[in-house]
């Protein structure tokens, strides 16, 4: 599919829609690392910016039955999948109001009653863990499925190869989302990876689809194919949406860590593909919203992201009283 | 002003004491922290210093006297300048204040000298009265988790081998052909990624049973059961943890070497989030793991292959558990306490028959549970006799002993008679020829030997 022209596939509000889901993310994130830099949260935050069509490509199709877990470059997958904004900005802020009540913090938010089951601290994690909760699905028959979302970094872990192979031999309905955004941590793709990700899938014999991660269309009908597949009981499928990462592995990274690994020319180059104005472009174009509707969204998704962080803020820290065998034992 | 020494009490439990011998005479110059007599209980021989300093005036209970009731003059000090004449006066004044008495620990006032509350012993379990039958811990095992399948439709198992081949061990012989495919499932050996997979299904919802063929390989699924499984609930502020059990055989099988003979107890007993049991018999191991596989929480089960085959009359009665956190005092005694666990059990039992006839009187505490920990029983039982020894398959380092030693200090440190002792397998990885195998692990000698060296015998 080509980026310019109408999609008569979706409904102006529907294209609002996906349009309203990643300013969100990227309003939020933008927040987020302006926070981050002036050392107003206890910890690092890794920026989901660039990234925004895959997370909410996929998510804006699922059941809130159906799981998705993912990594510690999580809040996008989170707010994509329907995780409340202030309950979002409330845990990366560490307070008790939280959607872990603080205990979990940026690299931990799970929203289990959305099917959140958690961004990951550790590279890879959540490859198997969603394919553990497709399992569960593919149980209970109750047609959810699982999506895991993962880096190219996290794509050189065994339990990749281990989940493809088990999920293809028991038809699990699961999709493997690997967001290849050029980067592990501060290492280039070419530098740590061989070959193409989506490939690995191959001797396997797992449905595999390279696309254009920056184009939420794109995304959004693999992924309708993926959980069709899924639902229908025909396994997994692995998606390598290619993308980029704006921002660098962690806010704040440049002070401390001299010398670079892209040039700023490279990062403006990649930053014509942003999938924000590609895809205001495209609605725009197609005269399916005006910029008038668009910057009233903008103006919303701004307002919520204030409302969030005034919440936040005037939110208690945990209680140290609070903190009992409750949350260690249930 | 002349003043009275008086028989100590050197431990809470001290009565009476003899006296062994003088260290100084009558005429003697005494200096602060002199020892000035050695006195003997029934259960150690200690050394009494000098408090104060002066002159040894009169020794009234000349060495050789026993049982000398706890605060009864046993000297006079004199102070400089003083004659003998002071010293009647001293005999005569009245209620001398005890010299040195040790507090009961409960006594103690002020939070900064309190030691920890004592713990209390776990609540004891219901005394089972039914029916046994003799089964061997492999099929105990099996029916505690055919069982547990039969009244929960969630719970199933998942391993290496565990459906047509019936397990490694042969623990899962029959689920597949009474539960089916579904619920009795075969993975690829792949322990990081079915584990993560045991994860995943526990947050969709179900119980899995995750069965490694022993935990040697789960040292490749660490991640998950660390990360995964023990953090969750926590990380996320109570929404969900993972209610499931990774089970298997742990310590050293026979023969096997370093590899595979390695005993993970402090490994995952460390773990806040976890719970971690270890059966001996037969129905410590069909009880504690129906009740693993009930607890919402991750069990981890540590097995023993050595013991898969071992008989033992095991209850029949489905309702019957054995509550996680309880430790079982399998033999009563008064002399020494040795606690143990799992296949050492058999090795502690036997030491302590051997102990027996030769006088000591050992209680025997199986401990079961290795988190959370039973410490009131273990430290209740010290109260009785002052003296502990743990044995275990693992290193002595950083071992389930370590935290015993730790714990007793800080629960019955003024009952201790004798410094913990600790058994373990050598600080080498498990040797493969079979005489250094057996130089390896603990056995009823070295047991027996540490019990002899607390009991000072």
């Amino acid at each position: 599919m080509t980026s310019s022209g109408a999609d008569t596939n979706f409904s102006n509000e529907q294209m609002l829609g996906f349009y309203r889901d990643m300013l969100r993310i990227r309003r939020v994130e933008e927040q987020l690392g302006k926070d981050s830099l002036a050392g107003n949260l206890p910890g690092a935050v890794h920026l989901y910016i660039g990234q925004e069509a895959v997370g909410v490509g996929i998510c804006s199709q699922l059941r809130d039955d159906d799981w998705i877990a993912s990594n510690h470059r999580g809040h996008g997958h989170f707010l994509a999948k329907g995780g409340d904004t202030k309950l979002l900005v409330a845990e990366v802020y560490g307070r008790k109001t939280g959607i872990c009540r603080g205990h979990g913090g940026s690299m931990h938010v799970a929203d289990f009653s959305k099917g959140i089951i958690g961004a990951n601290g550790i590279v890879g994690a959540g490859i198997s863990i969603t394919t553990g909760a497709a399992w569960a699905a593919q149980l209970d028959g109750n047609g959810a499925v699982g999506v895991a979302f993962f880096g190219d970094g996290a794509a050189n872990q065994g339990v990749l190869c281990e989940a493809l192979n088990v999920s293809t031999l028991w038809k699990l309905p699961v999709i493997f989302v690997c967001e290849n955004n050029g980067f592990s941590e501060f290492s280039p793709y070419s530098t740590v990876t061989s070959g193409s990700i989506a490939d690995r899938a191959k001797p396997y014999g797992a449905a595999h689809e390279t696309i254009d991660g920056n184009d939420l269309i794109e995304v959004w009908q693999c992924a309708a194919r993926a959980i069709r597949r899924a639902r229908d009981g025909k396994g997994p499928t692995l998606i390598e949406a290619r993308t980029y990462r704006h921002s660098g592995h962690v806010v704040g990274e440049h002070t401390f860590l001299s010398g670079t690994y892209r040039s700023e020319e490279e990062v403006e180059q990649k930053k014509a593909g942003d999938p924000i104005p590609a895809f205001a472009k495209r609605i725009l174009e197609a005269g399916q919203a005006s910029q008038a509707d668009l910057d009233r969204i903008d103006a919303e998704i701004t307002a919520e992201v204030a409302e969030a962080v005034a919440f936040a803020e005037e939110s208690p820290y945990p209680d140290p009283a609070d903190q009992g065998a409750g949350y260690m034992f249930a | 002003m002349a003043t009275q020494i008086l028989m100590p009490a050197l431990s809470p439990t001290m009565t009476e004491g003899n006296i062994a011998k003088w260290h100084k005479r009558e005429g003697d110059a005494v200096s602060s922290g002199d020892l000035l007599a050695e006195i003997e209980t029934d259960k150690a021989t200690m050394e009494l210093e000098a408090v104060d300093e002066g002159i040894l005036g009169r020794i009234i209970a000349s060495e050789g006297t026993e049982n000398i009731a706890v605060n009864t003059p046993i000297a006079v000090l004199l102070a400089d300048g003083e004659d003998a004449s002071a010293i009647d006066a001293a005999a005569a004044a009245p209620e001398p204040a005890p010299v040195e008495a040790v507090p009961e620990p409960d006594a103690a006032s002020g939070p900064e000298e309190a030691p920890a509350a004592a713990p209390t012993p776990a609540p004891a379990e219901p005394e089972y009265t039914g029916e046994t039958q003799t089964l061997t811990v492999r099929e105990a095992l099996r029916d505690a988790m055919a069982e547990e399948m039969r009244d929960d439709d969630n719970v199933f198992l998942m391993g290496e081998e565990v459906a047509e081949y019936q397990g490694a061990y042969k623990v899962s012989q029959g689920l597949l052909e009474e539960f089916g495919a579904k619920r009795v499932i075969d993975t690829p050996i792949t322990e990081h990624g079915f584990t993560g997979l045991g994860v995943g299904a526990a947050f969709g919802g179900l119980r899995p049973i995750v069965e490694f063929m022993t935990f040697n390989f789960a040292m490749q699924a660490m991640d998950h059961i660390i990360n995964s499984a023990a953090k969750t609930l926590y990380m996320s502020g109570g929404q969900m943890g993972a209610p499931m059990v990774l089970r298997g055989p742990n310590g050293a099988a026979a023969g096997v070497a370093a590899q595979h003979s390695q005993c993970f107890a402090s490994w995952y007993a460390h773990v806040p989030g976890l719970k971690v049991v270890s059966p001996w018999s037969g129905a410590d191991a069909k009880g504690l793991l129906k009740s693993a596989i009930r607890d919402p929480n991750p069990v981890i089960v540590l097995e023993n292959e050595i013991l898969y085959g071992q008989s033992f009359e095991v209850p029949t009665d489905p309702d019957f558990v054995v509550p996680i956190g309880k430790a079982k005092i399998e033999r009563p005694g008064a002399d020494v306490t040795i606690t143990s666990f799992s296949l050492m059990m058999n090795v502690v039992m036997e030491a302590a028959e051997a102990l027996a006839a030769e006088g000591i009187d050992a209680e025997v505490i199986n401990l079961r549970s290795l988190r959370p920990f039973d410490a009131g029983t273990v430290a209740e039982s010290v109260r009785k006799t002052n003296r502990i020894v743990n044995v275990e398959e693992g290193w002595a380092f950083a071992g389930i002993g370590s935290e015993i030693a730790a714990l007793m200090m800080e629960h019955a440190f003024d009952y201790l008679d004798a410094p913990v002792k600790r058994v373990c397998g050598e600080d080498v990885p498990m040797p493969y020829a079979k005489n250094l195998e057996a130089m390896y692990l603990p056995d009823v000698a070295k047991v027996v030997q540490a019990a002899k060296d607390v009991c000072y015998a």
